[in-house]
């Protein structure tokens, strides 16, 4: 069985509004942090319960959190990254529009454990629908007193507001986010220092994803024991998956960290199979950033056991045999997809979203982007593909933020798992022309 | 050319945004009234009204200018009254995304990036919109169109060869007013 915790009430009629939510036993957090909880202990029950933070990096959110440096007399900030634009993501979208006042919840109960009195959720621009139904939600919880001044008569402050950004991949990237939050481009900064030092206007600022923010909740409500508890050794707990591709059934799922990858695709409670019963061929498990694996290994670690959802599992035997949890965008291949076309459309994003600032990011993605051009268009050589993963090779660490590291991971594992694909592709040009043909024939005929 | 100015009920939006943020952090309000500015002034950002927007601020144009230049939601040049923007990333490609595109250059007459001659449509690929589940899609304004099919995007381009209005991300109710 799936286990909800996030996602319990997502398909009670009405959940979106503050009625509904209460009866539901929403803010209960808020009573029991403010009321009864010093901010200390909230931290301890992050730590305790062992929740990493899931933008995509998965660093312990409790950590973090005692990272955060308080000077006195300076202002703290807590600001959620929703600026989900990692190819292949669509779950805090989900949650923002199901369940808005989930993450306002999470974002008052973490605002007071970390002493801040602004807060900002930054939202990716296009997302200005969802921008809408939040800025409503905190409407309403100012209206009911779960925001503003002396919050339940508790002596707390804080003041909620939501950021719209404009259509910049990089600014899911913390320092680059907190650029834009202050009006500017979003150039990555260098670190350190880190947020938790000097981050909005110089201050000290933690940034957490709308994901990890939300389970703040249940873990306050119900402690941090209870949290780790679930899911697998240092993978606690739940984690929302956002699946598409060739799949029967395309969408978020809470799965609880653990489950084998060959049940989550096979499985009538997860996506159901692949689409037209065709076959598996490759899978990229966390995002455009991480590192694709073909149909036996996603299955199979190199251990030689059944891959499980879990941070560990999927990153078993490093880069050369593993992937990464990454921000949970599962993209589902069947045995008809060009690994060749599918990078070049990742290829592309990372030129497009590079902002610029390093050398080796800013030429070397257009450079693999022209090269995959090239080969597509039947141009190719052998000497290309070697290029290619040269050029991967000198991106990755040699820049100022991890796209770079985005950029190259997926380009290194599709030339390390799929090389005789590229290959076949340079050495007989034809067969790309009845590839695409077939894959856009295959595509609109079943949709 | 008349005046720049926003409306009456935008300047009392502006000045509620501004204070979102601390004494003298007023330029962090740049992104948010750049939305309200292409909202207004006919879906796209040209010289006087960024130079506006920088009045409002308190800040440099060239402060506006490099940031309206980095986001790829600011249009620099005039853009159609309807703007169709179409993902093309992984998983909207994986659901046939680039037919879909055709489908569109070949109704409108358009490429990628063109707007047609009577200024009705524009026709933008965009990266990855955050619907790969419900792929292929587009954004048209504030809304995404999902699960896209020849037939769905036909009803939508008829639909919108008969508006008057430009279509935008946002309308004077998105914000709160603090
Ligand atoms: C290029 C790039 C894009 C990123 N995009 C996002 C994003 O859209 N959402 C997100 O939460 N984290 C994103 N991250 C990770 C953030 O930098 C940061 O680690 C995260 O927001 C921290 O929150 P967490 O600890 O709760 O995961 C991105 C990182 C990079 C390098
Ligand atoms: S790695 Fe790329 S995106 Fe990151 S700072 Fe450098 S140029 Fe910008
Ligand atoms: S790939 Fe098109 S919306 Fe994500």
């Amino acid at each position: 069985m799936s286990k909800k915790i996030l996602l319990e009430h997502i398909n009670v009629p009405g959940i979106n509004t503050l009625a509904v939510y209460r009866e539901k036993g929403g803010y209960a957090s808020v009573e029991k942090a403010l009321k009864t909880m010093a901010p200390d202990a909230i931290v301890e029950e992050v730590k305790k319960s062992g929740l990493r933070g899931r933008g995509g990096a998965g660093f312990p959110t409790g950590m973090k959190w005692s990272f955060l440096a308080k000077p006195e007399g300076v202002a703290r900030y807590l600001v959620c990254n929703a600026d989900e634009s990692e190819p292949g993501t669509f779950k805090d979208r989900y949650l923002m529009e199901k369940i808005p006042h989930l993450l306002i919840e999470g974002m008052i109960t973490s605002s007071f454990a970390l002493g801040a009195n602004s807060s900002y959720i930054y939202v990716r621009g296009e997302y200005f629908y969802i921008i809408k139904i939040l800025e409503k939600a905190i409407a309403d919880a100012y209206e009911a007193g779960w925001l503003g001044k002396n919050i339940l008569g508790t002596g707390y402050d804080l003041d909620l507001y939501v950021q719209a950004g404009a259509g910049a991949y990089i600014c899911g990237e913390e320092t680059a986010l907190l650029e834009s939050l202050e009006g500017k481009r979003g150039n990555p900064r260098i670190k350190p220092p880190f947020p938790a030092i000097a981050g909005l206007y110089g201050c000290p600022t933690v940034v957490n994803n709308v994901e990890t923010i939300a389970a703040v909740v249940p873990i306050v409500n119900n402690g941090g024991d209870w949290y780790a508890g679930i899911g697998i050794g240092k993978s606690t707990g739940t984690k929302l998956i956002s699946a598409s591709g060739h799949i029967n059934k395309p969408g978020v799922y809470e799965i609880e960290m653990g489950i084998t990858v060959e049940d989550f695709i096979y499985s009538e409670e997860y996506c159901g199979g692949i689409k037209n019963g065709k076959k598996l061929k490759a899978v990229v498990a966390g995002g455009s950033s991480v590192p694709i694996l073909p149909a036996e290994m996603i299955l199979t670690t190199a251990s030689g056991e059944k891959r499980l959802m879990s941070y560990e599992s999927l990153a078993d035997g490093g880069f050369a045999t593993g992937t990464m949890l990454g921000s949970g965008g599962f993209i589902v291949m069947d045995e008809t997809t060009s690994i060749v076309q599918n990078l070049h459309t990742f290829a592309r994003f990372y030129h497009h979203e590079s902002c610029g600032q390093c050398s080796p990011c800013r030429e070397g993605t257009g450079w693999m982007e022209k090269i995959l051009h090239k080969i597509l268009d039947g141009h190719g050589t052998i000497q290309d593909v070697d290029l290619l993963w040269e050029i991967q090779r000198k991106i990755e660490g040699n820049t100022i933020c991890p796209l770079g590291d985005a950029a190259a991971w997926p380009v290194a594992s599709a030339i390390r798992h799929f090389r005789h694909e590229f290959e076949e592709y340079v050495k007989n040009p034809a067969v790309i022309k009845e590839v695409k043909h077939y894959h856009n024939m295959h595509n609109l005929a079943t949709a | 050319m008349s005046e720049i100015k926003f409306n009456d009920e935008t300047l009392a939006m502006v000045q509620s945004i501004i204070k979102r943020y601390p004494e003298g952090k007023q330029k962090s309000a740049l992104l948010p009234l750049l939305h309200l500015a292409q909202a207004e002034f006919n879906g796209w950002l040209s010289s006087p009204v960024m130079d506006y927007v920088a009045s409002l601020l308190n800040i440099k144009p060239v402060e506006v200018y490099e940031v309206a230049s980095f986001y790829s939601m600011y249009n620099l040049k005039p853009v159609g009254k309807c703007l169709l923007e179409v993902c093309r990333t992984s998983s909207c490609w994986l659901r046939g995304a680039n037919e879909i595109v055709e489908h569109i250059e070949n109704k409108l007459g358009i490429k990628d990036g063109e707007t047609t001659a009577d200024g009705k449509f524009t026709l933008k690929t965009v990266e990855c919109l955050g619907s790969c589940g419900t792929a292929p899609m587009l954004q048209l304004g504030a809304d995404f169109h999902e699960n896209l099919t020849f037939e769905k995007v036909d009803a939508l381009i008829s639909e919108w060869s008969n508006k008057a209005e430009h279509s935008k991300y946002l309308d004077i109710d998105t914000f709160r007013k603090n």
